[in-house]
């Protein structure tokens, strides 16, 4: 059937500074670009491109250009140019459309709508390159008081905690959706910073069993890879309800990047569809829910934190609160924007809330229920940068978890193309001849910095406000503003708006 | 109901910012002293202040009531004072009434009817309360319900003073000079936005304990809110009583000794704490994350009180001035240094304390020397570690 689709992009050479050397044709794994012998020129296909810029990152002369494909379409509000196409390639295909990483659409942004405080005057800044500031966060159950006995010796014994220098962790990002490489990156800079990677719900190569003191591993619906020296291995344990990416769905990893060493870590055979399905099949209700937390804390022996995970949805106050009640020691909310390797679109685009919303209605319904302190509360779903990570600590957020901006530290350019396992820069994908293009070397370094520049930056934010430790700003919704909000917006923020 | 939180801050600020001047100062031995020493010390450190708040608490007041409530309270109208005494017959025995003296003073404008009154629970108690908390229930009752009165001072055998105006005017009008106490705690008030509003001046007392308090604290939003999920309700928005509340939880509550609660307010550094002993270091990162939203940050100095003791406490980088001195048995807590050697210049010693570090004076307890002259401790913060090799991520000594 030929295509009705338009290309997305135009790739353009400069012909005067080609050198013919065919590295875009061997970086791009889109089949955009190719050497024609018989004119002795470098061609492309613009057609295939999906605006990656893996080609114009690597060529050597500078001399490509990606452009957006400016065919014009008659204006019209209703039927935007991505409606239309969605519609030419189901009609085409038939198919559920898929695709990768987080919701791209307008939908409020909260972050963008909120300022944070500094001191002036009636209290000093505490400069952070002359004075401590303190980042360290412990994860896990907190008591509502201690007792110490009458020589003042500490009765109350903590449930497990997790110390995090920086309270930025890495998102689940499961191994088979990326690569070994990329997942050993993770490994070693949460170990170097001093904090949490997430396997995902994959399963961990052996390989990486070392950097289990840093590592929290996933039990999903598809009990991919779970047994018990997995579980022992890990730090924390996380159950995974869902994902803000594909609320009320599991996870999808096509056959084609079921490799050997995926099957093996999986426990699946070599090229079957990894469907997760929907639901835990043994989590119907709060209780079921329970169940399996206790259930894990058994076969941990109760030294492990558990973790539960749901995607931010209508009612996240009311189930937070059960899950505390049912034993979480964590509870991750992933929001609207949450990224994955591969969802329907249409979920990932219209299905959840955004995460400023459900933490701040999180947070304030555990304080309300006096129940705040008995479980931590992570959250992640498009987090871009320190100043993001400070208003959701301000909101009440113990910590956060990044996935793709460490993706973007890898390489990413958000092409949105991971479901196809082709990404070129070699991150989301299961293709030996692509995956050795994340060096773990250099992947560990970069994302090492990427947390070492954003510590840096909470500790100058946290200094404006007059704080030096983090603590004293989680929860601290005072030093938060609103810009543009309604009254109802503000409400649900429990923060004020800006000149009141 | 009566909004305290519109009088206290008509603008409706996050919270009412204030800066200081604190005195304190204290007989180990419990004998008692004439306030005019301390009136002194608090009227030489007058441009700390901007007379828009003053006060005094003095403790040992009352030797012939010891064991009766001493509430002190001030009247907008004679409605509100007929109301709340009627109020008062109803819920407690009335042993004495009497109108607080004071003296016409030129500097006061508009002042208050202040009246005090020696009361007993007995009966009035339903079953099973325990007195002090029918106490703080009853002041609650009446700071919120009626509209011209507030109790401001509610402990047995002590009792607060204050107002709008210098700490010297104040003392002055409630001819304080005439009072003896064992402990004295004063205050000078520099708010930044309220007007003069009587009760806002601090000593902030209920039962026994008062509190004056110099600072900001910049964690005051969660400070605030965690208390909340305790049941205590910030209606006045300033930090005194975000730090009257947390003392109030900690060790009346909670039971933890002043020792161990400063180290919830202050506690050391991560990092300090992990070079602690092994005992010492479990309790103290215990301490802190189970506590871990009632850490005091950004400036502060307090002077905290109760029948017995005496605490100064700053902010664990200390931002906020405190002077101890030591005579004998003689215990001075100030802003300034001068202020002691104004009314004791042959002190046995004065120091400033490290940051987090509490004062304590103890009545029967002997005064500890400065743990700088015993030790010569090197503060924490000028330590150098490995991890942050001083010269590559510099910390400046106070």
């Amino acid at each position: 059937m030929k295509t009705y689709l338009p290309p997305q992009f135009l790739v353009e050479r400069d012909v005067e500074k080609c050198i013919k050397c065919k590295v875009c044709a061997n970086q791009c794994s889109f089949d955009s670009h190719y050497y024609d012998a018989d004119d002795d020129e470098m061609k492309n296909r613009s057609e295939n491109c999906v605006g990656c810029h893996r080609c114009v990152t690597f060529c050597p002369t500078g001399a490509l250009m990606v452009r957006r494909n400016p065919l014009e379409y008659r204006e019209n509000y209703n039927w935007r140019p991505e409606f239309i196409e969605d519609i030419i390639k189901q009609a085409e295909s038939g198919g559920i459309l898929l695709t990768g990483m987080g919701n791209d659409k307008g939908q409020r942004i909260y972050w963008d709508h909120l300022v944070l405080n500094a001191s002036q005057v009636t209290n000093p800044s505490i400069d952070p390159l002359r004075e401590p500031m303190e980042l360290t966060t412990y994860l896990g159950r907190k008591p509502d008081r201690i007792t110490l006995d009458s020589d003042l010796n500490l009765e109350t014994e903590l449930a497990p905690q997790v110390r995090l220098e920086v309270p930025i962790m890495f998102s689940a990002i499961s191994y088979g959706a990326v690569s070994l490489n990329v997942h050993e990156s993770l490994a070693r800079a949460a170990t170097e910073v001093g904090t949490m990677w997430n396997t995902g719900e994959g399963g961990l190569h052996t390989k990486l069993y070392k950097y289990g003191k840093n590592t929290i591993a996933q039990v999903a619906s598809g009990r991919f890879g779970v047994h018990p020296e997995y579980l022992d291995t890990a730090r924390i344990v996380e159950i995974k309800i869902g994902q803000g990416a594909k609320p009320g769905i599991g996870g999808h990893l096509p056959g084609v990047k079921v490799s050997a060493e995926v099957s093996a870590t999986r426990m699946i055979p070599q090229g079957t569809d990894a469907l997760s399905p929907a639901p835990q099949h043994d989590i119907y209700s709060i209780e079921d829910l329970a169940q399996l937390i206790y259930a894990l804390k058994e076969a941990t022996h109760y030294v492990k934190p558990i973790s539960v995970k749901i995607a931010a949805v209508h009612n996240s106050a009311a189930i937070a609160s059960g899950m505390v009640r049912a034993g979480a020691d964590i509870i991750v909310l992933d929001g609207l924007r949450g990224a994955t390797g591969a969802t329907p679109k249409i979920i990932r685009d219209n299905v959840g809330i955004p995460i400023e919303m459900a933490l701040a209605s999180v947070d304030s319904r555990l304080r309300q229920e006096g129940i705040r302190n008995r479980a931590s509360i992570v959250i992640s779903g498009g987090i871009r940068n320190s100043g993001d990570v400070a208003k959701a600590i301000a909101l009440g957020a113990d910590a956060v978890n990044i996935g793709t901006a460490a993706l973007i530290a890898l390489g990413c350019r958000l092409c949105q193309q991971c479901h196809t396992g082709k990404c070129a820069w070699g991150i989301c994908t299961s293709d030996l001849f692509l995956t050795k293009r994340v060096n773990p070397d250099i992947g560990s370094r970069r994302l090492a910095n990427l947390l070492h520049s954003w510590s840096l930056e909470l500790k100058d934010m946290l200094g404006g406000m007059g704080i030096n430790a983090l603590e004293s700003l989680r929860g601290n919704r005072l030093h938060l503003r609103g810009v543009g909000l309604t009254d109802t917006e503000l409400d649900i923020l429990g923060v004020r708006m800006v000149g009141s | 109901m009566k909004e305290l939180n519109r009088i206290q801050n008509p603008y409706h600020d996050d919270k009412v910012i204030d800066a200081c001047s604190i005195f304190g100062a204290m007989d180990t031995t419990g004998k008692r002293f004439s306030g005019q020493g301390v009136i002194r010390a608090i009227a030489n450190m007058h441009d700390r202040g901007n007379g828009l708040g003053g006060g005094f608490a003095i403790y040992g007041l009352y030797p012939e009531y010891t064991d009766l409530y001493a509430f002190h309270i001030m009247y907008l109208s004679q409605k509100g004072k007929q109301d709340v005494e009627a109020f008062l017959r109803g819920n407690f025995h009335l042993i004495q009434a009497e109108e607080v003296p004071n003296r016409l003073a030129p500097a006061m404008v508009n002042p208050p009817l202040v009246w005090r009154y020696f009361l007993e629970i007995g009966q009035r108690n339903p079953e099973g309360q325990a007195e002090d908390d029918y106490v703080v229930g009853r002041v609650m009752e009446i700071n919120t319900r009626f509209t011209d009165a507030f109790v401001f001072s509610s402990g047995k055998d002590m009792a607060v003073f204050k107002g709008v105006g210098y700490p010297e005017e104040i003392a002055e009008y409630f001819c304080l000079e005439q009072y003896e106490g064992y402990l004295w705690t004063a205050h000078g008030r520099f708010p930044t936005n309220t007007p003069g509003w009587w009760g806002g001046a601090h000593p902030f007392c209920i039962l026994d304990w008062t509190v004056v308090h110099n600072g900001e604290i910049s964690s005051y939003g969660i400070n605030r809110r965690y208390l909340e999920q305790f049941g205590y309700h910030c209606t006045m928005q300033t930090d005194t009583e975000v730090v009257a509340y947390a003392i109030d939880l900690l060790m009346r509550k909670h039971g933890l000794p002043i020792e161990i609660v400063a180290r919830v307010l202050a506690p050391p550094l991560w990092r300090d704490i992990e070079q602690r002993p092994l005992g010492e270091q479990k309790l103290l990162r215990t301490l802190r994350q189970v506590y871990s939203s009632l850490l005091l940050n950004g400036p502060f100095t307090v002077i905290i009180a109760h029948h017995g003791e005496m605490i100064g406490l700053t902010d664990r980088i200390r931002l906020r001035p405190l002077t101890v001195g030591t005579k004998d048995n003689l215990l001075y807590l100030s802003s300034e240094e001068s202020a002691i050697r104004l009314i004791c210049p042959d002190l046995n010693e004065a120091w400033n304390p490290i940051g987090g570090e509490p004062v304590i004076g103890r009545l029967g307890t002997p005064l500890q020397p400065s743990p700088m002259a015993v030790t010569k401790r090197v503060p924490v913060l000028l330590r150098e570690s490995k991890k942050y090799p001083i010269g590559k991520r510099t910390v400046t000594p106070k």
